[in-house]
């Protein structure tokens, strides 16, 4: 059995509805878990991007990625290893202000954590972290002394490092057979 | 000007406009608008009305294997939509076109649990192609569009359209435009000359190939290329269940059925073949056995239309993405002339085994006298020779469908029709009935048990109503004959659940006004064939099966494809 990593899955669909189920239920039907889920608009007008986070191996994630692309409407899926993408996740910390105030360290733990204040109230103080997990779990851990009154970190987005646009190219070759069908059609 | 139209009209121009005449369905409250309508087409657009909405789904699939052309379901919401989920399974696995669909309730009722409401795109959507909800009528023609080309291209399956009151009963500026064309979705791939360079070099090179034609060669009618390359090249052909027809039962280079109640022969030959070219197949875990020990000498070239299917089981060495038409058609060119009579030599040991101590026992039984029970491969080869071997067989799920498989004979293709991915017993007389609707001319044999035919038997009254002439064999041991097999191989003769009481089914099918016989032991069997074969429309035998009757050979589960048993405790020996 192949070692387990962690994965992330960059999907490009068409902006219809039900996809985001269409897809994760090729993940449930194996048993995988989602670590993590993010969906928003891409760098191409009307294009949404999906990126996934699972533990899993390449072989399983390869299956799942075909099955991904099968999906009618789904335009492209990629899989990444953490080498091969630049990545970030946001977490937003709510703590009780007066012990935060209580402690000598908060300076501190702000600027060593590049923590951002959002809000500050009377009662609590809403503070915003970005980076890798293990970061943003750091941060966590080190606020747990004061009381965490509620936490939340976001699904992980992320960028390729690769130097060409794999997805745009696919993009063009896509309209072009498009454009073709339709030139034979019409003589 | 364009014309303004209701939905529940510009559904049923769509169907016209896409080729369909016939449709198989059942009415209902949210479908009301669609049936209104429906009423004004009568002449041209042919509603087969079945007894139960898994009957239609099934008569669709029928109706498509049969012909090639789309299967179209038509249902209410609710209940009716619940009730096609087995159906739109069934043809999604087993690549059957088909377009389901089904009413909904109103756009504000949606989400608040209304009656006759369930989320029908939410349920369907793991095991269909495309499933879409149609909350405006203007998304009407668009939508049907899409259905139609996504479930008769690529890799054909099931379609949902989810269609709302609103968009039924709403209005449209009508226009029809079919497409060929979807941006996230290309059915025909081009080919990569590279990959036909390369197989044909493994094929030219090798020694002892073996050619698996799976459902993707009926499905892209690349029959008669299949063949023009195994005869160039000299090459043994073995089908998968669904690939049965594809090459004549009775062509030298046929060695049969591939899996576990294959023939010995090419199971044998696939853990010796040094190369094995699967066309339009998916290595399904009954046709393989155990993984780790399947086909371990051969490079694999595996030519499907579905990227997703190559190394999803097996390793594929060389992976052709094309359909098997296209894909034959660009090799058959390179494929070198040769003599492989050295190789085609070892299918002949196993072929006198599995004669001597399986076929003939099966179809012959001298142990059983006249007065005896039969057994079900002698009545399965007498009715498929009584068709001259040009039957469209349909049969159910379990012994009967193997027997089945095993002894007919195929003559002409899509001759066969069985649920293979799926295994859903029931399937047999709605899909009989949709294949006769489909193909008039063809004779029809419906195999089946005593179980199955119990699951969808309300559908003679669609037979009953439309006449339809389908010839049905009801391969009766009053038992669950092969949940019963495996309890007497695996579970120590325990018969849990699987005994029935039956009722009279000659006395149920004179209820519906359908001649029907029992047959009650071998003696009886030639006469009666003779007169149902005789009898211009649907006729019913309830043959009196030896219960004890058991399919053979068998690769038990979790063995290799060529640890092959050919009676409860004998295995082959190589």
């Amino acid at each position: 059995m192949e070692k387990k990593q962690l994965f992330t899955i960059s999907v490009f669909t068409e902006n219809q509805v039900g996809l985001l189920n269409r897809i994760s239920i090729i993940f449930t039907r194996r048993g995988l878990n989602l670590e993590s889920v993010s969906s928003s608009a891409s760098s191409v007008h009307g294009i949404h991007k999906m990126n996934f986070t699972c533990n899993s191996d390449r072989e399983t994630m390869e299956k799942v990625i075909s099955q991904i692309e099968r999906c009618i409407d789904v335009l492209r899926a990629f899989l990444y290893t953490d080498d091969e993408i630049v990545y970030q996740e946001v977490a937003l910390y709510k703590v009780p202000t007066q012990k935060l105030l209580d402690e000598k360290d908060f300076e501190r733990i702000i600027r060593v954590h590049n923590a951002r204040i959002l809000e500050l109230t009377r009662e609590y103080t809403i503070l915003e972290k970005t980076g890798h997990e293990s970061e943003t779990q750091a941060l966590y851990e080190l606020l747990a002394k004061y009381g965490i009154l509620q936490f939340i970190r976001s699904g992980r987005i992320c960028i390729t490092k690769s130097p060409t646009e794999h997805f745009t190219r696919y993009l063009e070759e896509q309209e072009a057979r498009g454009k073709a069908l339709c030139d034979t059609s019409e003589e | 000007m364009s014309e303004r139209i209701t939905g529940a009209e510009a559904i049923c121009r769509a169907l016209l406009a896409e080729g369909v005449d016939t449709i198989f369905g059942y009415p209902g409250g949210q479908i009301m608008p669609f049936y209104d309508k429906l009423y004004d087409f009568t002449d041209s657009l042919r509603h087969i009305l079945t007894r139960h909405e898994q009957g239609a789904v099934h008569a669709a699939q029928g109706y498509a294997r049969a012909s090639g052309r789309v299967g179209v379901v038509t249902v209410t919401s609710g209940p009716a939509a619940t009730n096609v989920i087995t159906g739109l399974g069934d043809a999604n696995i087993d690549c059957t076109p088909i377009v389901v669909i089904t009413g909904q309730v109103g756009v504000a009722s949606l989400g608040t649990d209304a009656f006759q409401e369930t989320d029908v795109i939410g349920i369907t959507q793991p095991i269909t192609k495309w499933a879409y909800q149609i909350r405006r009528p203007e998304e009407i023609p668009w939508a049907m569009a899409r259905a139609f080309y996504i479930a008769t291209t690529g890799r054909p399956g099931a379609v949902v359209l989810d269609i709302t009151r609103d968009a039924q009963v709403g209005t449209l500026d009508w226009s029809y435009k079919k497409t060929n064309y979807i941006r996230s979705y290309n059915p025909a791939p081009e080919l990569q000359p590279g990959e036909i360079i390369s197989a044909a070099a493994l094929i030219n090179r090798s020694e002892r190939p073996l050619i698996l034609s799976g459902h993707g060669v009926m499905l892209s009618e690349a029959e008669t290329d299949l063949l023009a390359l195994a005869e160039k090249a000299d090459i043994p052909v073995a089908t998968t269940l669904l690939g049965l027809s594809t090459i004549p039962s009775e062509h030298p280079l046929n060695k049969g059925m591939v899996g576990m109640h294959g023939n010995i022969g090419p199971n044998i030959a696939t853990n010796n073949a040094d190369v094995i070219l699967a066309v339009g197949m998916r290595f399904d875990d009954r046709v393989t056995g155990v993984i780790k020990s399947y086909a371990p000498q051969a490079k694999i070239i595996h030519i499907d239309i579905d990227s997703a299917e190559f190394n999803k089981n097996v390793k594929a060495h060389i992976a052709i993405h094309a359909d098997a038409k296209t894909a034959l058609r660009a090799l058959l060119p390179q494929i070198n002339k040769a003599d492989r009579k050295e190789w085609l030599t070892t299918f002949e040991r196993p072929e006198n085994v599995e004669q001597a101590e399986v076929i003939e026992r099966e179809t012959d039984p001298k142990d059983l006298g006249p007065e005896s029970p039969m057994r079900m491969g002698e009545v399965v080869r007498k009715l498929s020779e009584a068709t001259g071997n040009k039957a469209i067989v349909v049969t159910d799920v379990g012994q009967n469908q193997m027997m089945s498989a095993r002894y007919s004979s195929y003559t002409m293709p899509k001759s066969m029709i069985t649920s293979g991915g799926l295994g859903t017993m029931g399937f047999c007389l709605p899909a009989a009935i949709g294949a006769k609707l489909a193909e008039p001319s063809r004779e029809v044999l419906a195999f089946m048990g005593d179980g199955g035919f119990q699951m969808t038997m309300q559908e003679l009254g669609t037979i009953l109503e439309y006449r339809i002439g389908v010839k049905m064999v009801l391969l009766n041991n009053n038992y669950l004959g092969n949940v019963r097999q495996w309890q007497a191989m695996f579970y120590n003769n325990r018969f849990s659940a699987t005994p029935m009481v039956n009722p009279d089914f000659v006395a149920i099918a004179a209820a519906y006004g359908i001649p029907a016989e029992n047959v009650s032991c071998r003696a009886e069997l030639d006469s009666a064939i003779a007169r149902m074969a005789a009898h211009d429309g649907a006729y019913l035998l309830n043959v009196n099966i030896d219960p004890t009757d058991m399919v053979f050979p068998m690769v038990t589960p979790g063995s290799a494809i060529d640890n092959i048993l050919i009676n409860a405790t004998d295995k082959y020996e190589a």
